[in-house]
């Protein structure tokens, strides 16, 4: 018999930047909220601290800031016919752990997705016609627009504390901005940050082929800041420990730097660690959620936390996995094309140039994760998808994150891998290369998907999840169109050497080198039932007491960074919850 | 002779009756300046905004007994005083006090049997509180605050500070104003900011200079050395008021914010003061914070602006640049030559990521070192301390970040903090004595003992 815990009006599953967002604005209610966290709690100081926290070894290498496998894992394949074997080494994805989730140990890169993207179905169907959308591609629209989500892109941006210069002000595009983004009702809440190098080199040769640069957008702090929750954060040094670790200098956007400590205020909000939820309990009708049941890791026992509303708020394949064990949906079957849960699993596709200019400075430990120029002259709204034979877009950045010697030591192909040839080759090449990405945008297919995995089960006797994932053609022909014209501009800089990093036709899945964390869908966001799981306001279709959040509701992936549209929907969700649905409890939709 | 040995017998036995007329005599209590009406009752709210402003959680508040049930260690020079219970419970509390007897504690410090209470309770100041204030208080002791059975230890300080009569004398010396508030009559705000400065906030306790013996020297505005600075706990309280003081050069609106939120474009709350935030400040509201520090702007009697709201900055907040007394310095430790003192070097390895090369820092979240009270102090422990442990400033409402400075006392040895504080109290026209590594030394102990 499970530990019976008191009964709250919400809990919170997962303490990240979704959960701290919720707990936040529904404590305002004045609710009575308890948040459930697997992982530790954790604080600037002293768990980021300096010089402990810029351990390249540690946390960049051995990932400590990470999920832990032995706890909780899934299970992967490319394709029906192969056997799924667990992930038990993290390689493609590195999913956070601990309060703040991923929103500790990302870069940084705050994105709106563009107009088009939110309707894509509609734009590819209205410029070209259906007759071009591939065999076996679930291109759909999202049930909101941009104009719906716009005031929440801002009360995101502003609570997260982002750099930046808008291109697209209420309509009047801005020299210098990105002219290709969608409006923007202020600007943004910082200035950009000053320019590296390779990116005011990049700008320069950008610029000189008729592109418009601009500086990336950044949860990164140009200036001194106070956000509206009375939360602060730093200016940032340029030390290049983003991505993998945690800040030490309050300068990244995360739930500590921007949320947390405002949350903990109000009396009404508790959260417990090392909580693990196991799955959601239904009523009998199954028309609402009663609570949950976790796992207590210091009592070692499981308990029930009785609620009204249940927020799950965890990362996107752990939502998903925790929906698939409480039944908060039908299991999607990709023969049948029946069910919602696990469909349009979507990812990234991304590729690069590396140039090395012998004669260069390019100084790469001066850097953040957000650094850098942009151009958007090949994003979704500017590509003539029937013309170049696929449906997608992708940025170009360029600028430096980080010179850490273990894993950012860019080489010339061929170089051997270790000994007096490498030492050499390091000696000759360390600070002399920069690089273009191409940040991709990842479609969703009827192949790609999330079930529960028949074999292996967890520490708890449930299940794993079973990933389902390979690249498409049409994502890689993307790929292949953007190194076409990625080529051109990189060697209009001149380089003594380039190589280009883009997968080719064919390319099969690998999970085991580090690609990107912005796995998405799973629990997609659909204007009906048969298509998705949740509804506009990220309520689950099937018990209305129930609201999912995060990249999970992504109906497909857009080219950009998924940490600014996740935080919209957060804010249109924990708005919608306030002004619809506390008064009334109901479907929304 | 004869005469003469008889002057001096008849000196002592005369001293000896007084003394002993000092001990045994009951003592007085002062007439309260206000009669209230029997009727008179607070505004709902009053008497814990007193008791807020009054800060009397800080010392009557430890960290194992109950909110006001007494027990806190307060050191003194004598050395400790032990804080009393003053939630209503009968036995261990003042439950049975009269309202006669809280105000003969609050404006002459004597308890009801005639015991004299320690300076540390800052009678001194709460004299000058009006009877409403006290009434107001008193009620919400006696019928708010939940009675807690608290025992707390026996103040025992050593001889001669053991014998309390003692303090009687001290009292005729040290309480030769008030009781009661006069005000200055420059303006209301400043009025209210002066009453609250003088009489519940008791600045004076800590940012006046002491008498030679101990008393406040500097108790109301009429006084030359009224919060001219002092020195608390081995912290410097530094000067409220002249050419130098930081509030000269700080806007009302970033004096109260910094009062309000334990930071602000400047500076940071650390040690004492940020305890004074933490339990008092933060709760008042923002007219009383702006008023004190409209108060404190005009005392050397400078004309004063009053801010209408307590706005503090918001939204992106640029950070300054070096100016002229810091240009070298910036020069050098941007230039970064290895050549470098060892104190430079050591800055930019642990430092200068918050405090940038400017010494400037970031308006309200990385404190400024160029000219800093803290980095310039007559008193060398709190740097060394901060350098050492750490700090923090406390979450408060408007500002509710909690910042914490890491300490670095498992990165560097003795003889580095002593030539990097070194370099910092002449670094951007700093300008304070060396610190030793045997200063260091001293304050890294003393924290391993607590």
């Amino acid at each position: 018999m499970a530990r019976q815990e008191q009964k709250k009006d919400v809990v919170i599953v997962g303490l990240g930047w979704t959960g701290s967002i919720a707990g936040i604005e529904l404590a305002q209610e004045g609710l009575e909220i308890v948040a459930l966290e697997r992982g530790h709690d954790q604080n600037t100081v002293p768990d980021f601290q300096y010089p402990q926290q810029i351990d390249e070894l540690k946390y960049g290498v051995r990932l400590k800031m990470m999920q832990k496998l032995s706890q909780q894992t899934l299970t992967v394949r490319r394709s029906g016919d192969e056997t799924a074997l667990p992930y038990r080494s993290l390689g493609s994805f590195l999913p956070g752990n601990g309060v703040g989730g991923a929103g500790t140990h990302w870069n940084g890169l705050n994105w709106r997705p563009q107009p088009a993207e939110l309707k894509l179905r509609s734009h590819v169907v209205e410029n070209w016609g259906e007759g071009i959308i591939p065999e076996g591609m679930n291109l759909g629209d999202y049930p909101v627009s941009y104009d719906d989500l716009e005031p929440f892109f801002t009360q995101f941006e502003k609570v997260a504390g982002i750099s930046g210069y808008a291109g697209n002000l209420n309509g009047e595009i801005r020299e210098g901005g990105n002219p290709f983004e969608g409006w923007r009702s202020e600007d943004y809440p910082m200035p950009p940050l000053p320019t590296t190098y390779d990116s005011s080199k990049f700008q320069a040769a950008a610029k000189a082929m008729g592109y418009h640069p601009f500086p990336a957008p950044a949860g990164i702090a140009s200036t001194a800041y106070v956000n509206p929750y009375g939360m602060q954060m730093g200016p940032c040094n340029f030390c290049g420990f983003c991505e993998r670790f945690g800040c030490y200098q309050y300068s990244k956007s995360s739930p500590q730097t921007t949320i947390l400590d405002a949350l903990k205020r109000y009396p009404n909000f508790s959260y417990r660690t090392q909580s693990e939820v196991l799955r959601v309990e239904l009523a009998a009708d199954g028309k609402t959620a009663t609570g949950v049941t976790y796992w207590d890791d210091a009592a070692q026992e499981e308990v029930f936390q009785p609620a009204d509303m249940v927020i799950l708020s965890s990362y996107q394949l752990n939502n998903v996995h925790l929906m698939l064990l409480s039944g908060l949906g039908e299991a999607y079957n990709p023969l049948t094309g029946e069910g919602t849960l696990g469909k349009n699993y979507a990812y990234q596709m991304n590729g690069g140039i590396t140039m090395f200019f012998r004669e260069e400075e390019f100084n790469p430990f001066v850097g953040h994760g957000a650094n850098g120029m942009v151009i958007d002259d090949f994003s979704i709204s500017q590509n003539d998808f029937g013309a170049e034979g696929f449906i997608g877009g992708s940025y170009w950045r360029s600028g430096t994150f980080n010179g850490q010697p273990i894993r950012n030591m860019p080489l010339p192909a061929g170089t051997p891998a270790w000994g007096a040839g490498w030492k050499q080759a390091i000696g000759e090449n360390y600070g002399h290369a920069m690089s273009i990405g191409s940040h991709g945008s990842h479609m969703a297919y009827a192949n790609n998907h999330l079930d529960l995995d028949p074999t292996y089960t967890d520490r708890h006797g449930r299940p794993l999840m079973r990933m389902t994932f390979n690249w498409q053609d049409n994502d890689l022909r993307m790929n292949q169109f953007m190194k076409s014209k990625m080529e051109p501009l990189a060697a209009s800089m001149n380089p003594d050497l380039m190589q280009a990093g883009f997968k080719n036709i064919g390319a099969q899945y690998d999970v085991r080198p580090y690609q990107t964390t912005h796995n998405t869908g799973g629990h997609i966001m659909s204007e009906n039932a048969r298509e998705g799981v949740v509804n506009r306001y990220s309520q689950t279709w099937k018990a209305h007491n129930v609201f999912a959040m995060g990249a999970g509701n992504f109906v497909q992936n857009t080219q950009y960074n998924p940490t600014g549209l996740v935080g919209a929907l957060a804010y249109h969700t924990v708005n919608a919850i306030r002004t619809q649905y506390l008064s009334n409890p109901r479907p929304l939709v | 002779m004869k005469t003469f040995l008889r002057i001096v017998a008849g000196l002592v036995v005369l001293g000896g009756i007084a003394l002993l007329a000092f001990i045994f005599v009951p003592v007085q209590r002062t007439q309260p300046v206000a009669e209230l009406p029997a009727d008179w009752q607070p505004e709902p709210g009053q008497g814990e905004y007193v008791l807020n402003a009054s800060d009397c959680v800080a010392c009557h508040t430890s960290d194992e007994g109950g909110t006001l049930a007494g027990g806190k260690a307060i050191a003194s020079p004598m050395g400790t005083i032990w804080s009393t219970n003053i939630t209503p419970d009968p036995e261990t509390g003042i439950g049975n006090w009269s309202f006669d007897d809280f105000r003969g504690a609050m404006i002459d410090g004597v308890e009801p049997d005639g015991t004299h209470l320690y300076p540390a309770m800052p009678y001194e100041n709460y004299r000058l509180m009006t009877e409403e204030d006290m009434r107001a208080l008193y009620d919400y002791l006696m019928t708010e605050v939940q009675p807690v059975k608290n025992e707390v230890e026996e103040t025992a300080l050593s001889f001669p500070f053991n014998l309390r009569f003692g303090i009687r004398a001290w009292n005729w010396l040290a309480l030769t104003h008030g009781p009661g508030f006069t005000p200055a009559e420059v303006s209301d705000v400043q009025d209210r900011g002066q009453y609250l400065v003088e009489g519940p906030g008791h600045c004076a306790a800590c940012h006046s200079p002491r008498s030679p013996f101990m008393s406040q020297d500097g108790v109301t505005v009429d006084d030359a050395n009224f919060l001219a600075g002092g020195v608390i706990n081995g912290w410097n309280a530094p000067a409220l008021r002249g050419e130098d003081s930081d509030l000269n050069r700080w806007t009302v609106s970033e004096t109260a914010a910094y009062l309000a939120t334990g930071r602000n474009a400047h500076s940071t709350a650390n040690g004492e003061m940020g305890l004074v935030v933490e339990h008092s400040l933060q709760k008042l509201t923002d007219e009383d914070n702006i008023a004190m520090a409209a108060f404190l702007k005009g005392l050397d009697g400078d004309a004063v602006e009053v801010p209408e709201t307590l706005a503090p900055r918001a939204g992106s907040i640029e950070v300054p640049e070096a100016d002229k007394a810091g240009e070298a310095d910036t020069a050098m430790l941007i230039d970064s030559d290895p050549d470098m003192p060892l104190g430079a070097r050591l800055y930019t390895d642990n430092c200068i990521g918050c405090h940038f090369a400017t010494g400037k820092g970031a308006p309200e979240i990385f404190p400024e070192l160029q000219g800093n009270r803290l980095v310039n102090g007559s008193e060398t422990k709190p740097l060394i301390s901060v350098i050492l442990n750490g700090a923090e400033v406390a979450s408060t409402a408007k500002r509710p970040m909690t910042l914490r400075m890491q300490g670095y006392a498992d990165r560097l040895s003795d003889e580095e903090v002593a030539e990097l504080a070194t370099w910092l109290r002449g670094a951007w026209g700093n300008d304070a004595p060396a610190i030793s590594a045997a200063d260091v030394a001293a304050v890294r102990a003393s924290a391993a003992s607590h």
